[in-house]
This record gives structure tokens, C-alpha cells and sequence, in this order.
């Protein structure tokens, strides 16, 4: 996936000036293409000291479970997990008798720095509400990267990685930006270098109560309708560019919505679709087909679990909440067992927060979960159960060849837990993020203050 | 409120199933029991109820001949949980109006009688009581008035008589919020606030700190102008000046409180707010206040400890939401709680019409809290009770509620495990020694989507 995204040779100015020539396109040689990254992430790793975490239950992530085990991390990445692994003699060691290693809990939904704190209307920039396709947005240009939020994920939440979504005012959000959870000036700084775009899009009560009096969709079957003629002029444009590519047509102008979506198309871009009901889920499955793209996910999917058989056949996640329901019509059916069913079924489980708060928790809202599961008559094991916030998300955002998991060779997005984080009990005691150990309870130096709590009251205080 | 008729039908069996009298006599032995009263857990325990109340609870009880024994051996057994701060039965679903009778922009304010709206029937009732919830102190929220209305503690039993106190308090904002609504400023919001209670203290007489315009009981009518429900105030009649703001409703509704005679629940946030809110103590000294949220507390904790001023806290808060939350952090109730202050949990501005259950998982956080560096928590015995004992004490209720100690209503709750941690769930509620059904729309949604497999009707004929 993310060879796919390496931009092409020219800049969009380069295309721009093209564009006026009216030029047919060479029949042979090199086309002019869309810059597929033009705001490329600057992200570095920080170095990190070689650690082995040893005597620990390790949960890797994508279903293993050792216990009394051992973890080896240097230069950013996981050397070796095992029961008994060899390590250079001088690395140095941690204890981790009684304590939990996990990879770190990577969160598919959340509004940090598009929807920051404090929550003033002049940092409020999750939805470009004024229009109810707006593809040609693009989250990260929204991300606050001082959002103190993300230091609570980090220290309370063990969250090593997260994507950042626009809102779900709009049928077509909008792109969300993949980012490493580590502090920098810049929204590029953050960015998950290779983790591919996503496309948010949202079905049922929120586009059209948004734009019920503005013109509509007014209803479901608008919303519906309304999609699927974006996606007509998104075929359109991408048949334009198949045909300059092939050398049959002339240079198309470039438009950014479309873009989006021709990147959807291509399979470049992931569809991330906000909905709550299953009946509203099947007809996005169709729609879908009908148009020839691919839903990687349904985010807050409450009702998956009166359809996790065709989730389970669609290959399609579930990002579900443990025991969120009410707050709104469409969260009317939410139980408790939803992600327990959904994985049962066979379909892709995961534990999102779309909260500031409930990013800080991910671990003991899936114990909720697993608990809820195990009542049912279902049994889940911890081990089983962290693939709901690693193996699964990561795979979501295609960025499961790189993290996600405690294998060797993946980079070293690494929690030590004071204990069994399925516990309301325990909280991260240690985070490493590509090898470099980003918060340590034990050290208040190792606590990340955002610019926006400088010099404010409970300034680096525990949070 | 119009209900859906399957829920009304639903409603009418959960409350038939609790229809025993309480006129009986009930043992809990075997379990560990926890008081509620910040005691730590006693194990093997006997807990005893009789005709409603709890008649002892604690090691070597004797079990009274004739007694329903019921074996915990193996289980935990604690009071009912107290929702410190809550919406509960005011609303089925937030996001539809007809279903939300959280807040009113009419004409009135102080005036309003949160029981007026209650619907013990309502989806979320169920919910909380199924986990463990038992009790629930209930607030209307603002609508353009600083004043919410009058908030009353609730059972959350599956019968139609939810009230266990009404008007127990007046609700008002004086933060962010208040000075929205106000007109733009705190300032505004203290005016409206001082105006309020003085045009009361006209109505009641005087300057309503003398001793014996709030003596009950009185048979002189002009010695005691409110009677016990200040909405049937015989003070309606009372002469007022030309010039005043308020509705003459709202007025008489505020004399009980400038008397001292109902409590004064006041949110605020920041460390400037809480000061404000004892200062108020100078110029109306019979007022009786309770402090909700206070997530600056702990920079106050000793003025609040001296100030004997109950605070309901929200536990968790962690962010600068707002900027009068800057100074946020998880140890504030736990700071608090070391400086002397009398400080439970509750939860305002966050799902509190739905999610007060969460209150025991909160407390379970505290208590890990306390394992971080430099951080402050609680005990577990001081977690469990800021959820039970602590916002009855609040409220001026710990001899009624919160607790197992003699003479306390027979609320009580059997858990499968440590009722602060996330695995585990309740397993028999008892309300006023009545045994509850925890059935609920969840479960029953459950228990048809159990099975996916196509059968020989429809889903919809499985219940």
C-alpha cells in the first residue's frame, strides 16, 4: 500500500501549468500525474537505548500469548520475542515480573487536534459543514498538533498511533490523516510515514440533520442518493485520467474533491464510513459494489452485530464503542456484546474511542467488551482480545506491515503495563514509539507538556 | 413521554416481576461485603435486610430464623451504587426531543420540578439498574436561565414510584455555562444569581437569616412562610417591588433555598468559580451548598475543606475541556480528599442521562491511580464510597442511602467480582429489599441476534 502512495514526479504547479495547454497527452513517455503526497511527513524517529523487557506476559497484538516472557527492542524496532530469547550482553534490562507487554493501542477514530481542547469554536475545525460532499478536505489541515489531548493518550492510553478523522456532518468528510503519536510542531512531523489515506464518510442522522434546512439530503434516501451521483462524477473523472494515462485524452483539470475519490477508486485510499445501523450498513455494502470501491470500515457500528455474518463475508471491520447507546436514535439498539458477536462471526473487531477521554481507556473498554463476551458464553481470551486494539486497527489503516504487533522486524510501538491492562487497576508504566521511550511514569521529565499548557495552572503535573 | 408500545409492555412485566412485598426478611451471606462507608472490605460477611432496611451487615451476623438466605459465597456485596450527578430518567434518547425532557427554554426555571418529568420506564433506567445503580441524584440541566430547576434523588426500581426525595436541591450554574446564558460574563451570571436569591429573601420576609422565619414546623404561618413544597408556597402571595426579574414561580421557588432549608448545588469548574461560590456564604450565610464538577479543586482544596462545602467531582477529568478546566488532572479528587475535603463522585457533562454506571468504573481508576508517580487516588474502601455513601452524605441523605449500616434503605448489590473492576458485572440488585429484574432492551436485543442462523421466521418473532 504505501509504495502506491509515493507521489509521482510532478507537483500539482507543475500540473497546473500544463493544464492550460489543452496539450493531448504523449503516447509515449512519462504523463503528468497528481502529486499523491504533497504534505509528506517529516516524522523522525528519537533514538531509544536497547531494552529487554524480561519475566513479562507478553499479549503480541495479533492473538499470541507468552507468559514469563521476553521482549528485545533496538533501533526502533522488535529484535526478538520469545520465553527465552538471546540478547547482547550490556542492553538494559527491565523487570517486568507482574507486569503486561502490549504493542500500543492504536486508535481508528479519533478528533484529536481537529476537534482539540479546549473545545472554543476558534480550534473547532472537525467539519467543513457547508456542503455535504466536501472529499477535497483533508484532516490534517485541520490537526492542532498542541492538542494537550494527545499527551493523555499517550501516558494514560499507552496509544501509539492514531487516525485522525474529519466529522460526520458531511456524506464525504473529508481525508483523515494517520499520525504517530509523538509530540512535533508540525502536523507532518506526525504523520505515519507510508500509512495510507482515508476517506471519511457518514451515513444516517448527522448529514442529514446538518443539512436538512440547508438544502438538503433531508432524509436517508437523500443521503443515499446524493453519494451515489458523487461517485458517478468520481467515475467520470477517473475514466478522464485513465484515458490521458493511456494517451488517449486530453489533460484533465484537476479537482480535489474528485481526486479523493479517483484515490478510493484506485484502491489507494481507505473508506472509513460512519454508521450506526445494520440496514444502513447493507446498503453502503451495495452501494459500494456499485460504484467498485471497498469499505475497509464501519465506524461506530453499534448494529454489526445483527449483521456480523455479511461483515464477516464482506471482509469489512467493525469500529465499535463497549457500551456507548442512546445518545441519539441510531445508537437506540447498541449491547453490550457487539464487538464479542462481530468477532465471533469472524469479522474484523475493533475498539475505537471518537473521545479524548475514551482514548485514554481503550484497554479497559475492551475488558468491558471481553467481559461482556465471556458472560454471553463466549470465550475470549486477553490475548485474543488485544487484537481489538492493535492487529485489527492497524490492518484498517493499512499499516499493519509496520506496526500493530510484537513481531520481530515491526517497529517498536511498545507498552509495559503496570499490571493486566484488562484492570481498571492498571495504567501504562512505560511507551515506546519506534524504539524511542516517549513517556515513563517513573520519570516526570518523560511527561510531554503541549505549548498550550505552558505556563498554566497543573503545568507537567500528572494528568 | 410518548413511548414506543413494546416498551411500555416491557415496562409492565419488569414491574410486575417486582412485585413482592419488602415486608420480608433477607440474608446475604458468604461474600465479601463492603460497607460503602470507606471501610475496606470485610470478607465472609453477612449482610441482613428486614422490611426494607438493612438490619446489620458485617462478620459473625447472626442470620434471623425464617430469613431468605441468599449464598454469596464467592461474590462481592456492596450498597447500591449512588449516581453522584446525574440525568437519569429525564431522558430515553438525548438526540430526540420528543424523548429528552433534560432542559427547558420556557418560561420558567428555578421553578421546575425535575420529578414532574421523570420516566421511570425509560430505557436508561433499566440500564443503570441492571448495573448496580440503585439510586440516582438527578438535575435538570440549564435552558436560558442560570437556574435548572429543582433535582431530587431517585431510585431506579422497576416500579412507577421513582421519587425518594423531591426538590431535595435547586441546580445552578455559575461557570462558562452561566455566563453564556447570562449574557456574556461571570459577572452577569453572579448579578442574576444575587438578584434571584434577594427577590426571594423579599418573599420569605426579610432577610431570611432569621432563625425563626425557618423554623418547621411552625403553626404560624408568618413565622414559617414556605411550607415543605416551596411549588404550594402560601409566600405566592407575598407583595414583591416593581422592578423584578424573576417570575413571581421562580421567586417563591428560590425562598427554601436562601433559608437553607434546600440545598444549593452550584457547578463551577475553575479555581476563581469555587472561590465565588464560598464567598456567597458572606452575603447569604443560611445558604447550603454543594459544589459539582470542580475540576480546579484541588488548587482549593483547603479553603474548600475549611469551607465544610460537599464537592461531587468529576473523577476522570483530565483535560483543559474548557478553559476553566486548565488545571484538570485525575488526582483532583483524590487531593481534594487529602486536604479534608468532603468529595464524592459524580458526573456532569459527561452521558450523565445515561452512563451514571460508569461511576464504579471511575472509582476503580482511582484506586490504580494511586500506583502512578506523583499522582493521587484513593483507597478502595474511599473509591467505593465516592459512588455510594459519599454523594448521599452530599446531598444530606447518608443516614437514608449509600451505605450497608444499620437503619439504611435496602439497597444492596451482588457482584460476580471486585465491583470496581471492568470484568466484573452484578448479579442481583436489590432496591428498598425488593429484588430486581436486570433485564433490559440490551439484553433482550442480545438474546435474539444471539444466533444469525436464518430460522423458520423472521427475527422479529423471537423474543
Amino acid at each position: 500500500m504505501k509504495q502506491g502512495m509515493i507521489a509521482a514526479a510532478l507537483s500539482a504547479l507543475a500540473l497546473a501549468g500544463c493544464a492550460t495547454t489543452g496539450d493531448k497527452g504523449p503516447a509515449t513517455g512519462e504523463r503528468i500525474r497528481v502529486a499523491e503526497d504533497p504534505f509528506p511527513s517529516t516524522y523522525q524517529r528519537y533514538s531509544g537505548a536497547p531494552v529487554v523487557i524480561t519475566g513479562v506476559t507478553v499479549l503480541d497484538g495479533e492473538g499470541g500469548r507468552i507468559d514469563n516472557g521476553q521482549v528485545y527492542l533496538a533501533d526502533g524496532k522488535v529484535q526478538a520475542v520469545g520465553q527465552s530469547i538471546s540478547v547482547p550482553a550490556g542492553v538494559q534490562v527491565v523487570d517486568g515480573t507482574g507486569k503486561y507487554v502490549t504493542p500500543g493501542v492504536i486508535d481508528v477514530h479519533s478528533h484529536l487536534g481537529d476537534y482539540p481542547s479546549p473545545q472554543v469554536e476558534a480550534l473547532s475545525d472537525g467539519n467543513e459543514a457547508t456542503a455535504p460532499a466536501r472529499p477535497e478536505v483533508w484532516a490534517e489541515h485541520s490537526v492542532w498538533p498542541q492538542d494537550p489531548g494527545f499527551s493523555r493518550a499517550l501516558a494514560n492510553g499507552g496509544v501509539t498511533a492514531l487516525q485522525i478523522l474529519p466529522g460526520s456532518a458531511n456524506l464525504f468528510g473529508g481525508r483523515s490523516v494517520t499520525l504517530k503519536n509523538v509530540p512535533a510542531r508540525t502536523v507532518q512531523g506526525m504523520k505515519f510515514p507510508g500509512a495510507p489515506y482515508g476517506l471519511k464518510m457518514a451515513c444516517g442522522e448527522n448529514p442529514k440533520r446538518v443539512y436538512g434546512d440547508k438544502g438538503g439530503p433531508a432524509t436517508r434516501m437523500g443521503n443515499i442518493a446524493v453519494t451515489r451521483q458523487t461517485w458517478l462524477d468520481a467515475k467520470k473523472y477517473k475514466r478522464k485520467w485513465d484515458a490521458y494515462e493511456a494517451g488517449e485524452g486530453d489533460l484533465p483539470d484537476q479537482d480535489l474533491a474528485m481526486d479523493t475519490l479517483k484515490g478510493v477508486l484506485d484502491g489507494k485510499i481507505l473508506v472509513h464510513n460512519h454508521c450506526y445501523r445494520a440496514d444502513e450498513m447493507a446498503v453502503m455494502i451495495d452501494l459500494s459494489k456499485e460504484m467498485g470501491y471497498k469499505i475497509t470500515a464501519f465506524h461506530h457500528a453499534v448494529e454489526s452485530y445483527k449483521i456480523a455474518d455479511i461483515l464477516a463475508r464482506e471482509g469489512i471491520c467493525s469500529a465499535m464503542w463497549a457500551d456507548w447507546y442512546g445518545f441519539k436514535m441510531e445508537a437506540y439498539d447498541a449491547i453490550r456484546e457487539n464487538i464479542p458477536f462481530v468477532d465471533r462471526a469472524g469479522a474484523c473487531a475493533i475498539m475505537h474511542s471518537d473521545d479524548p477521554n475514551g482514548i485514554q481507556r481503550l484497554n479497559q473498554e475492551a475488558a468491558k467488551a471481553m467481559a461482556a463476551g465471556r458472560r454471553a458464553g463466549i470465550p475470549i481470551t486477553e490475548e485474543h482480545a488485544w487484537t481489538w486494539l492493535a492487529m485489527n486497527p492497524a490492518k484498517a489503516l493499512g499499516i499493519f506491515d509496520q506496526t500493530g504487533s510484537l513481531k520481530a522486524g515491526k517497529n517498536a510501538d511498545v507498552v509495559l503495563w503496570n499490571g493486566n491492562p484488562f484492570s481498571t487497576y492498571t495504567r501504562p508504566e512505560r511507551v515506546w514509539i519506534d524504539g524511542a521511550l516517549m513517556y515513563d511514569a517513573n520519570n516526570p521529565k518523560l511527561r510531554t507538556v503541549s505549548d498550550f499548557e505552558l505556563g498554566q495552572p497543573g503545568e507537567g503535573d500528572v494528568k | 413521554m410518548k413511548l414506543p408500545s413494546v416498551l411500555s409492555s416491557v415496562a409492565a412485566v419488569l414491574a410486575a416481576a417486582s412485585a413482592p412485598a419488602s415486608a420480608q426478611t433477607i440474608a446475604v451471606t458468604g461474600g465479601t461485603v463492603a460497607l460503602g462507608d470507606g471501610s475496606a472490605p470485610i470478607v465472609g460477611g453477612t449482610v441482613v435486610i428486614r422490611d426494607g432496611r438493612v438490619v446489620a451487615a458485617g462478620q459473625g451476623v447472626a442470620v434471623p430464623a425464617g430469613a431468605q438466605v441468599i449464598d454469596a459465597t464467592g461474590k462481592w456485596v456492596t450498597p447500591g451504587i449512588v449516581a453522584g450527578f446525574s440525568r437519569l430518567g429525564l431522558v430515553d434518547v438525548d438526540g430526540v426531543r420528543a424523548a429528552n425532557d433534560e432542559s427547558s427554554s420556557g418560561a420558567f426555571s428555578a421553578a421546575l420540578d425535575a420529578t414532574t418529568a421523570l420516566n421511570p420506564a425509560g430505557a436508561p433506567i433499566a440500564v443503570n439498574r441492571a448495573e448496580g445503580v440503585t439510586r440516582a441524584i438527578v438535575a435538570p440541566s440549564t435552558g436560558k436561565n442560570i437556574f435548572a430547576g429543582q433535582g431530587a434523588l431517585i431510585d431506579t426500581g422497576a416500579d412507577s414510584e421513582p421519587v425518594t426525595r423531591a426538590r431535595l436541591f435547586q441546580f445552578v450554574e455559575l461557570g462558562e455555562n452561566a455566563a453564556e446564558i447570562a449574557g456574556g460574563s461571570r459577572a452577569a451570571a453572579h448579578a442574576l444569581l444575587r438578584n434571584a436569591l434577594r427577590e426571594a429573601r423579599q418573599i420569605a420576609g426579610g432577610s431570611g437569616a432569621s432563625p425563626s422565619t425557618a423554623a418547621r414546623g411552625s403553626d404560624d404561618p408568618s413565622a414559617d412562610p414556605v411550607v415543605a413544597n416551596p411549588n404550594e408556597s402560601r409566600s405566592y402571595d407575598a407583595r414583591r417591588n416593581n422592578d423584578v426579574l424573576l417570575t413571581r414561580y421562580d421567586a417563591v421557588a428560590l425562598v427554601p433555598v436562601v433559608q437553607g432549608r434546600q440545598l444549593l448545588v452550584v457547578h463551577a469548574e475553575r479555581a476563581a468559580d469555587l472561590r465565588q461560590v464560598m464567598a456567597l456564604k458572606r452575603d447569604f450565610p443560611r445558604l447550603k451548598l454543594v459544589i459539582v464538577g470542580a475540576d480546579e479543586g484541588w488548587t482549593v482544596a483547603r479553603d474548600l475543606a475549611a469551607s465544610g462545602i460537599p464537592v461531587i467531582a468529576s473523577a476522570l477529568s483530565d483535560l483543559p475541556a474548557q478553559f476553566e478546566q486548565l488545571a484538570a488532572t485525575q488526582s483532583n479528587v483524590g487531593r481534594m480528599r487529602a486536604a479534608g475535603v468532603k468529595v464524592a463522585i459524580g458526573t456532569i457533562n459527561d452521558d450523565e442521562q445515561r452512563m451514571a454506571f460508569r461511576a464504579r468504573w471511575y472509582a476503580g481508576n482511582l484506586v490504580g491511580l494511586s500506583k502512578v508517580p506523583g499522582a493521587t487516588g484513593l483507597s478502595w474502601g474511599e473509591a467505593l464510597a465516592a459512588i455510594t455513601s459519599g454523594p448521599a452524605e452530599a446531598m444530606g441523605l447518608g443516614g437514608d442511602v449509600g451505605s450497608l449500616r444499620p437503619g439504611r434503605r435496602g439497597d444492596l448489590v451482588i457482584w460476580n467480582g471486585d465491583p470496581l473492576d471492568n470484568l466484573s458485572a452484578a448479579e442481583a440488585v436489590f432496591i428498598d429489599g425488593v429484588r430486581q429484574p436486570l433485564e433490559t432492551r440490551q439484553t433482550k436485543l442480545r438474546d435474539r441476534y444471539r444466533s444469525l442462523e436464518r430460522g423458520a421466521l423472521p427475527e422479529a418473532y423471537r423474543r
